[in-house]
């Protein structure tokens, strides 16, 4: 056990080679997907926030259930839709990057949604007469509110973020862990505790780690500054 | 100008949920620079005042401004306690002008003027969460500024503040009126409706049950309910105008 | 807000733009194959000098070898590699494949805790697996339709053994690959059937020892086939066959033959000039 963990922390230190194209896929692919959710769950979660249409309830509660759809699951969807035998498989994105990027994209969009419908439901509602009685069209009521609730939704994003560069089930399952083209951290340990080979294990696991922890301290920073300059 | 006056009130019904806050309110509005509405809890000051703004729907009647629909006067709104964005307190001025797709000059430029008129010119750029109680109204003020209101709704703008920035405010209240906008002003302080307006309407029970010149509701009340709240808030029987 | 959203877009297109610029897609082909041969270290070895012969970049997908035929049958991939020369002549004949051909053979072993409390050790395998149904001695199968996995029952059955009675008792079926089979056997010090590659490859062996091996039976025939381009229009039928070409070539044989671990062969080459079956 020791001799792995001194081999894991020599492969970090000298920054091994495999050790960083891993770690660059995976975050590669979780930033990618985590902006793109961003894009679309940021104002989607914003107007159904501020929205009321019917059915409004259901979305909500459809929302917050997708917010822990399980990775597998959803790695299994889009296999079959990028299949060739699927309805997208002449686009050919199966075991790719790309592929991966879409598997996640699609598990965190409901997340950041969701959380954003919470947050700027909570903005709205200090601010709702207020903004109404400026005459603010909705777009600029979103705007507005977004920007209001930015220190809360950027650390909706960070925790997004974390659930995509720690999930496996997704990216294995739509990117086939193949040796320098879809390996991504969480893949590679998968594989290599399988093979019982710990020190490159280890090594990925600690830059995961370190990462996530990373992001949490990010995440916490941010709500301390954001209380002590804005109030 | 003053073609929003006079402003007409028929038959206001305000029900939400049922309840009855306003009972078929009607009055004329006449006063060009600042007409207060005063009155006990639960008359319906506030919801007049909203309806105005057209924040509420009213159930039944209208509201007339001069030969104007609602939608055609420019109004704006201050709170008893003031909504502000965790933003600087020019970008919170700025959020006034949204609607109006200022060229973006133009806007900073009113901006500037609105604040240096309230006097936060040097906390343009502080966060507007951190400013006092009566720093914030001034915000607020300002806001209402920047856009050129014609007719400005203050729901009880002081309430919460000490007298020196009461004095602030109403200052600046006194100013835009002057300068040609029209004021109605709720508010529970006798002092500040005698100091301010010109006219003063009482509600009770949802209804417009006096209307007159300021002097001459505070000293003598016609109706017995208006008698009722001026003796409440005020136990002495004489007051005499500022 | 403004600045953190531009930022973020910003970044994330550049983010998207760097993987196209490192990616050589257009001589590259995606192969099917299994966990164990993937986890032997063979392609590692082996892919390289097919690359710098022909410029072909090979992608492989290592699944189990029931997995690797439906990906292929799909479409998927351009070729499959597998060790199950029943499931592989089914494939061939319901029209998925262009052909087969056999290229390497490597064995299976029986690895158990070094004490044998079954007495299963020795040469044979049918022996060895009923004194294991004997003693009721824990085994783990990886259950997952695999070629491991195929071959494992043709012996239950050859054996004559019934394990329907013994699942979940001592037989335990995982439904994992042949790492975790190995993993959960050296946890549990129970019997398990393995190919002699990934076994020289893992290193958490714990108690365990090689208990059977050598018999004829244990030989586990390796084929590769090219996806019918008929069914699968998408598959590089040009660049999959190049590498079937080499895989069978004497250049292709002899690096198969080279590839040792710790002075082991694992992989022996048999392909033999045989007609391509049109599909």
């Amino acid at each position: 056990m020791m001799e792995a963990l001194t081999s894991a922390f020599s492969l970090i230190g000298t920054l091994d080679r495999e050790v960083a194209a891993i770690a660059g896929l995976s975050l590669r692919v979780s930033v990618l997907a985590v902006a793109l959710g961003c894009l679309v769950g940021l104002p989607l979660g914003a107007v159904i926030a501020i929205t009321s249409f019917p059915g409004r309830q259901g979305i909500v509660a459809v929302l917050n259930a997708f917010m822990g759809l399980p990775a597998v699951v959803v790695g299994l969807i889009v296999y079959l839709l990028l299949s060739r035998s699927g309805p997208l498989g002449s686009l050919g994105l199966l075991f790719t990057p790309t592929a991966m990027v879409m598997a996640q994209t699609i598990l965190v969009t409901p997340l950041i949604a969701a959380l954003t419908q919470q947050i700027v439901e909570d903005a709205d509602r200090d601010l709702r007469e207020q903004l109404r009685s400026l005459r603010l069209n909705r777009a600029h009521r979103v705007r507005a509110l977004l920007y209001d609730a930015r220190f809360s939704l950027v650390v909706a994003v960070l925790a997004a973020f974390g659930r995509a560069v720690s999930e496996v089930g997704a990216v294995l399952v739509v990117g086939g862990n193949i040796a320098g083209f879809t390996r991504t951290m969480t893949t590679a340990i998968s594989l290599e505790t399988s093979k019982g080979d710990l020190p490159l294990a280890l090594a990925l696991g600690f830059v995961l780690i370190g990462l996530v922890v990373v992001v949490n301290a990010l995440a916490s920073g941010l709500r301390t500054y954001a209380m002590r300059a804005y109030g | 100008m003053r073609a929003l006056l006079p402003i007409r009130i028929e038959g206001l019904s305000f029900r939400p949920g049922g309840r009855p806050v306003l009972k078929g309110l009607s009055a004329a509005i006449t006063a060009p620079r600042i007409t207060a509405v005063i009155g006990p809890n639960g008359a319906g000051k506030s919801v007049l005042l909203r309806l105005m703004d057209g924040l509420l729907t009213p159930d039944a009647g209208s509201i007339q401004f001069g030969d104007r629909g609602a939608d055609e006067v420019r109004r704006a709104f201050v709170f008893q306690k003031s909504a502000l964005l965790r933003a600087s307190v020019a970008q919170n001025v700025a959020l006034a002008l949204w609607p109006e797709g200022l060229p973006r000059l133009d806007a900073k430029q009113r901006i500037k003027e609105a604040l240096h008129r309230v006097g936060l010119a040097e906390r343009a750029d502080d966060p507007a969460r951190k400013l006092s109680g009566g720093e914030q109204q001034r915000l607020a003020l300002a806001r209402a500024w920047a856009t050129r209101p014609e007719l400005l709704l203050l729901d009880e703008p002081t309430a919460n503040l000490d007298p020196g920035a009461t004095e602030a405010i109403e200052r600046l209240v006194s100013d835009m009126a002057q300068a040609g906008t029209t004021v109605i002003l709720v508010s529970h302080n006798l002092g500040q409706v005698a100091r301010l307006a010109e006219d003063v309407l009482v509600l009770s029970g949802g209804r417009a049950v006096e209307h007159g010149p300021t002097h001459a509701i505070l000293k003598t009340p016609r109706t017995p309910e208006a008698r009722a709240y001026l003796k409440g808030e005020l136990p002495w029987t004489s007051f005499a105008a500022a | 807000m403004d600045i953190l959203c531009r930022g973020l877009i910003g970044f994330s297109l550049l983010v998207l733009a760097a993987p196209s610029l490192a990616q050589a897609q257009q001589h590259s082909i995606t192969v099917a194959s299994t966990t164990s041969t993937e986890q032997s270290g063979l392609f590692k070895h082996l892919l390289p000098r097919f690359t710098e012969r022909t410029g072909i970049a090979v992608k492989v997908v290592a699944l189990g070898t029931g997995q690797a035929l439906d990906v292929g049958r799909r479409g998927d991939a351009d070729v499959v590699f597998v060790h199950d020369k029943a499931a592989e002549e089914k494939f061939l004949a319901d029209g998925f494949a262009a052909g087969r051909q056999d290229v390497m053979y490597n064995d299976f072993i029986i690895v158990g805790p070094k004490g044998d409390p079954a007495k299963a050790a020795g040469k044979d395998v049918l022996v060895g697996l009923r004194k294991i149904a004997e003693a009721k001695a824990p085994f783990i199968s990886r259950g997952d339709r695999s070629g491991t996995h195929a071959a494992e029952l043709r012996y239950w059955t050859d054996a004559g053994l019934d394990l329907n009675a013994a699942k979940g008792d001592w037989y335990k079926e995982i439904g994992q690959g042949m790492g975790p089979a190995l993993n959960t056997a050296s946890a549990q010090n129970a019997y398990v059937l393995t190919d002699r590659g990934t076994w020289l490859s893992f290193k958490n062996r714990g108690d365990l020892a090689v208990l059977v091996e050598g018999d004829q039976r244990l030989f586990n025939q390796y084929g590769v086939m090219l996806v019918n381009p008929a069914k699968h229009p998408n598959v590089k039928a040009a660049e999959g066959q190049a590498f079937i070409d080499w895989l069978v070539s004497p250049e292709g044989q002899a690096a198969i033959a080279a590839y040792k671990i710790e002075g082991e062969q694992l992989f022996f080459p048999n392909a033999a000039p045989e007609k391509r079956k049109a599909a």
